[in-house]
């Protein structure tokens, strides 16, 4: 077959086919692949939730609570154990990363200490700040773990800003970066605690 | 055209990454670790022989003039094709590579192998050429990301191979990328010429 010519209809017909073949197909493609990045992502989200708080068997009462400092709201998962609160795993962020936005989540147990965290999301160099996600809970290393610490009682800033934290080596930028995250998370969760004691006392009252 | 010569150039005698320098910013970019260099490897090899067999059946169809952006448009189609399938069902290697994997569209060798064979050979040549410059950049990328795992984090493939508090981290920032390629490039000369 020969070449087709490079006159004008026969372009605009080559191009329009080209396009509109390329995205009914990735419609397609699209529609085939939602609901698997739909599930993996919400297992993702649940496997997180697991990882990062005591023991529960059941998660109630979701929340979205705008942290103090302004901002996008955080996810709250309240997790419960035979009725009893046990803790609350908290969907946190930070624009302050090396790459940008880092999603965390971050698990405070009912003595308002972190009790775990895992990486959900961030675009830090590999090899350097990606390894924060084991960074600050290797339970070997006691200055640069945040597990059993909370930003009341730990000054929650990296060693070389005068704080009580180790950062990871070579990439101090990831590290205050995460230390902000989850500060941003116990803020957040400080004040919905002190809010939620406020409204307990006027019902007492 | 011999196939077996067709399909073997790719790995060294006209492998795109050592022998004609294209694609340095995936090859620069994701090398951190052999993982990273062989799932990137074998993203590129997919787009690379989707892409070649397609413009290989319709080069006749496409007017000389409106070759490029039609190539580009069937590139980035099998590029996200490959981001969507990747996330749905491996999500720990599109967690490591996502960055990465759009920039596939603007990968030169995707582009060139299109323009300098597929469009001027048949659909089974086009297939077997795109089948081997992936994976000649798959082995490169790979022997990239060893190296730099070895020297820059003790471990192959995650597996540890000696203490972390021996490791050069320079090895796995982006001097340690030159370095290591720059090396890779002299040993693969030397090989070729021998």
């Amino acid at each position: 077959m020969a070449k087709r010519e490079s006159t004008f209809v026969n372009m605009v017909t080559a191009l329009f086919l080209v396009t509109l073949i390329a995205s009914a197909s990735l419609g397609f493609v699209h529609e085939l692949t939602r609901i698997s990045i739909e599930t993996t992502m919400e297992e993702a989200k649940m496997e997180a939730i697991k990882m990062v708080l005591p023991e529960y068997d059941e998660i109630t009462g979701e929340c979205k609570i705008a942290p103090p400092q302004g901002g996008d709201s955080l996810e709250f998962y309240p997790a419960f154990k035979n009725g009893k609160w046990v803790g609350t795993a908290i969907k946190t962020y930070t624009n302050n990363g090396f790459g940008g936005t880092i999603s965390i989540m971050a698990g405070i147990d009912a003595n308002g200490n972190f009790s775990g965290y895992e990486v959900l999301d961030h675009e830090e160099t590999p090899g350097l700040g990606s390894k924060m996600d084991t960074w600050f809970k290797d339970p070997e290393k006691p200055n640069q773990q945040i597990i059993g610490k909370n930003p009341g009682s730990t000054n929650f800033t990296v060693s070389k800003d005068g704080g009580d934290i180790d950062a990871i080596t070579a990439s101090t930028i990831t590290s205050r970066a995460f230390l902000d995250a989850l500060r941003r998370a116990w803020d957040a969760f400080k004040e919905a605690q002190t809010e939620a004691e406020k409204t307990a006392q006027a019902d007492l009252k | 055209m011999n196939q077996w010569k067709n399909f073997s150039k790719g790995f060294i005698k006209e492998n795109p990454v050592f022998i004609l320098l294209l694609g340095m910013c995936p090859t620069l970019g994701v090398t951190t670790s052999a993982i990273n260099g062989l799932g990137m490897g074998l993203a590129t090899t997919f787009v690379l022989v989707m892409s070649n067999l397609v413009v290989s059946l319709i080069k006749n169809l496409i007017p000389d003039k409106v070759r490029i952006p039609s190539f580009i448009v069937i590139i980035a189609t099998f590029v996200t094709i490959v981001q969507m399938v990747m996330q749905a069902y491996v999500p720990a290697l599109y967690k490591s590579l996502g960055l990465f994997i759009p920039l596939i569209v603007v990968n030169c060798i995707v582009l060139g192998r299109a323009e300098a064979f597929a469009s001027k050979n048949t659909t089974g040549s086009s297939m077997i050429d795109g089948l081997g410059m992936g994976l000649g950049f798959s082995f490169a990328l790979t022997l990239l990301g060893s190296v730099r795992e070895i020297l820059g984090s003790g471990k192959i493939f995650n597996i540890p191979i000696y203490p972390e508090d021996y490791v050069t981290l320079l090895f796995v920032l982006p001097p340690g990328a030159f370095i290591v390629l720059g090396y890779l490039i002299y040993i693969i000369n030397k090989v070729k010429k021998a």
